[in-house]
């Protein structure tokens, strides 16, 4: 062919681009749940699997139908988002709920928060915790009841200190973490009298934390291996796909805030250094500060915005483990800061070059 | 011995400079037929001095400086004059240009060099000589150099940076240059700092050229030279950026919407340096540099010292295009050059490279705006790029204003960091355009 003849391609610069696409980000997202899918399927057996699959199926297929269908578009499975939600919404859900009621908090994630609003990037909540929310509001008791895992007790105690515990706190034994330690404390402080004797001798942390640390407690499916979710971040990590910031400020808030008010009226015995190593580990903290607040869509664009939503976020955690009603707040800490979002983009733009100061 | 130099934001696109890193410079024949726009520079264009059928020599003025901010235009290669009109552009405009046949004698102007060596010289003098030889900025921009040095007198220049980055993949023509023409290049950076009455020079070269590094450090402990520091700069794009650059040596801001002369710096690349040098000690003007010609589908990637005015379709050929295959024509860069649509279109004074392409960034299935925050932290400006480009998008120039816009200098590490393949520099410019004519409605009230 000869020059004259030949077109050539006309377009703006950069004619280079990163290689990483949105799928490919997603996809990552997804391979790094998988250490703590394989945990929960460990520790909860079947009923894990069978709950993650049919919110990925779910998921999958009102997002097909709704962009096919509805919206006559192209199809928009092949960016993985949905699967992201799919496996972040199961990850929120006990174990023993009923498959249906996955399926109704699968349509409302994706139907009502991700497409109501325009897809992907449009959603102003993280999908897969409004449908969370919504399960809470619609079914909070079947959202509350946890079955013990295969090994290990529902809180992480040991064996000998619940026995110690039963007779004297009511329902300890089906309890996870965050409720069995409220209880701990509740009891504290009624015996508080005498309470340099009984103090927290009672729990073997040492054993508790390293329970929750790998996972042989009750919980959610996907929140119970700490050591499964860090693994995953640490790969989002040296990918680029979540930054240190949010998680590591928002954990840190946590950590720091239940260390000051860790109740035992000190700050440097073990118990009162412990308490906020228990506090981090257990629950929804790690799932939540390393996944979904660090969510792209639903979290800032710009460093400081970053920075204050993690200690936001970690502010209002330990606000509602500490003094409200629930016993876990990670959740909804996420999703009321995920509505300061746009708040905190506007008034936290980066410093602009030049702007600064002069010399001349 | 030397910290690392950086600044702020950038991203690392692949070198891809390993191709021509270690050619020789090699000479281009002259074609024959040059073809030498008008208008090779930022201001008013040359005016014309010759007319049709006029038999020109090598450096003969073709258009006088069309003002201040302006340069002439020299005849690169001896011969006729066939014709005075438009003629494609490669910044893709038909612009004014002279065609002149070549009759293959190089007959030369007589050359003459500054008449009292440069150390002894007044600076106006030397200012003159160079603005005389028609020399711009020739690392992209193509800003007059004779302008950036002659800097109002409230405002004081101690520090000269000559820019030896080359941050943008592919190329390496001032890279070869460093290497093959130092002493000339250092001479050059040392007139620089004699006009301007400077008290520091700088030459900044990214980490990745460790050869360059070794032969300016080993000239620069030389006593003739001993005025003259190394910066070690971090290699990243846009590190060869004037604003980011100054950053880096010299840890200074220049000021939104000013010019580095207003924080005391100077930029000058290491092309201009060299042609300075070329124009106080040997009198030559303009008219000849060097091309780097690489890419995926050049079989034969080279550095070349071409006439200003050669079309580029006479340096792939040299350089054994496969058409076929080609989907892209770039002059420039990757980051910032242009897509080429015309093969007649001249190499002109700010011509780094010319690159052939087969992969497209067109066609791409672009995603809605995820958030992710790449372009932030890309931005070495420090904007918001997906907000602006929502602003853009939906018409809201104002918005786009208060998130500073005009201060963007569509470097391009914003649409190459992005993962939906947004095409933000578009919008950059879009929103630009339209902010440049809000500023100018409200400047006339």
């Amino acid at each position: 062919m000869s020059s004259e003849q030949k077109l050539l391609h006309i377009s703006t610069s950069p004619h280079t681009k990163y290689q990483e696409t949105v799928p490919s980000i997603m996809l990552s997202v997804c391979l790094a749940l998988i250490p703590a899918f394989a945990a929960s399927i460990y520790f909860f057996g079947l009923r894990a699997l069978v709950l993650t699959v049919v919110c990925v199926v779910t998921c999958l297929a009102t997002e097909w139908v709704i962009v096919r269908v509805l919206l006559k578009r192209p199809s928009t499975l092949g960016d993985f988002s949905a699967l992201v939600t799919a496996m972040l919404l199961a990850f929120n859900l006990p174990p023993d709920l009923p498959p249906w009621m996955a399926v109704i908090g699968s349509i409302f994630a994706i139907g009502v928060v991700k497409w109501a609003f325009g897809g992907l990037g449009h959603n102003f909540i993280n999908p897969a915790l409004a449908g969370r929310a919504f399960l809470m509001a619609s079914y909070a008791a079947p959202m509350t009841i946890f079955g013990p895992p295969r090994t290990g007790t529902m809180s992480g105690l040991s064996e000998s200190t619940l026995a110690s515990l039963t007779n004297k706190v009511d329902g300890i034994s089906g309890a996870t973490p965050l409720p069995a330690f409220n209880k701990i404390m509740e009891l504290l402080r009624n015996e508080s009298t005498q309470a340099s004797e009984l103090q927290f001798h009672i729990i073997d942390f040492q054993e508790t934390i390293s329970h929750l640390f790998f996972g042989n407690v009750g919980g959610c499916i996907g929140e119970t291996s700490a050591a499964a979710l860090i693994l995953g971040a640490i790969f989002l990590w040296y990918k680029h796909i979540i930054g240190l910031r949010v998680p590591v400020l928002f954990i840190g808030t946590v950590f720091l805030l239940s260390w000051i008010f860790n109740g035992t009226g000190s700050f440097f015995t073990s118990e009162a250094l412990l308490i906020p190593v228990y506090q981090i580990f257990a629950g929804g903290l790690m799932l939540g500060a390393l996944y979904m607040a660090t969510d792209m869509v639903t979290s800032p664009i710009t460093p400081m915005g970053k920075a204050i939503f993690g200690i936001g976020c970690g502010l209002l955690a330990f606000t509602i483990r500490k003094f409200g009603g629930y016993p876990e707040g990670v959740s909804y800490s996420i999703l009321l800061m995920n509505l300061a979002v746009p708040m905190l983009d506007r008034y936290n733009r980066p410093k602009i070059y030049g702007k600064v100061h002069t010399n001349a | 011995m030397f910290g690392k130099f950086s600044f702020k934001g950038g991203v690392h696109p692949s070198h891809c400079k390993d191709q021509t890193a270690s050619l020789n410079i090699e000479t281009l024949p002259a074609p024959e037929k040059v073809i030498i726009p008008l208008s090779q520079h930022i201001g008013a264009p040359a005016k014309i001095a010759v007319k049709r059928d006029d038999m020109v020599k090598i450096g003969q003025v073709l258009g006088e400086a069309g003002g201040f901010v302006s340069a002439p235009v020299h005849a690169s290669v001896s011969g006729k004059v066939v014709s005075v009109g438009p003629f494609a552009h490669p910044l893709g405009k038909q612009v004014t240009a002279v065609e002149i046949e070549n009759d293959g004698n190089d007959d030369t102007v007589e050359f003459t060099p500054l008449p009292t060596p440069w150390r002894e010289a007044a600076p106006q003098e030397i200012v003159q000589k160079i603005s005389a030889a028609g020399i711009v900025g020739m690392g992209g921009a193509s800003f007059p150099t004779h302008v950036k040095l002659s800097p109002p007198s409230n405002k004081p220049i101690d520090t000269v940076i000559i820019n030896g980055a080359e941050c943008e993949p592919y190329l390496t023509a001032d890279h070869r240059l460093m290497l093959e023409k130092t002493e000339e290049m250092l001479c050059g950076a040392m007139i620089i700092k004699k006009i301007l009455g400077a008290s520091k020079i700088w030459i900044g070269i990214e980490e990745n050229k460790p050869d360059a590094i070794a032969v300016i450090s080993e000239k620069i402990a030389q006593d003739k030279f001993k005025e003259i520091s190394l910066a070690k700069l971090k290699a990243k794009y846009p590190q060869g950026g004037e604003k980011q650059l100054i950053n880096a040596v010299t840890k200074r801001q220049v000021p939104s919407g000013g010019l580095p002369m207003d924080c005391g710096c100077v930029v000058q690349n290491i092309g201009t340096a060299y042609t300075i040098w070329d124009a106080v000690c040997n009198g030559k003007p303009l008219y000849q540099r060097v091309v780097t010609v690489t890419g995926s589908t050049i079989r034969k990637p080279a550095n070349l010292l071409v006439r200003i005015g050669t079309p580029i379709k006479t340096l792939l050929e040299h350089c054994d295009i496969d058409y076929d295959s080609t989907q892209k024509v770039i002059m420039g860069g990757p980051m910032m050059g242009l897509a080429q649509s015309d093969f007649t279109a001249p190499v002109i004074k700010s011509t780094s490279g010319i690159l052939g392409y087969k992969t497209l960034t067109t066609g791409v299935r672009e995603y809605d705006c995820i958030s992710c925050g790449n372009c932030v932290k890309a931005c070495p400006i420090h904007l918001v790029p997906s907000y602006l480009a929502k602003y853009v998008q939906k018409g809201l120039y104002e918005d786009a204003m208060t998130w500073n816009i005009l201060d963007c200098m569509e470097c391009g590490s914003c649409a190459y960091a992005c993962p939906s393949k947004i095409n933000l520099v578009h919008y950059m410019k879009v929103g630009k355009f339209h902010a440049m004519g809000i500023k100018k409605e409200k400047e006339k009230k």
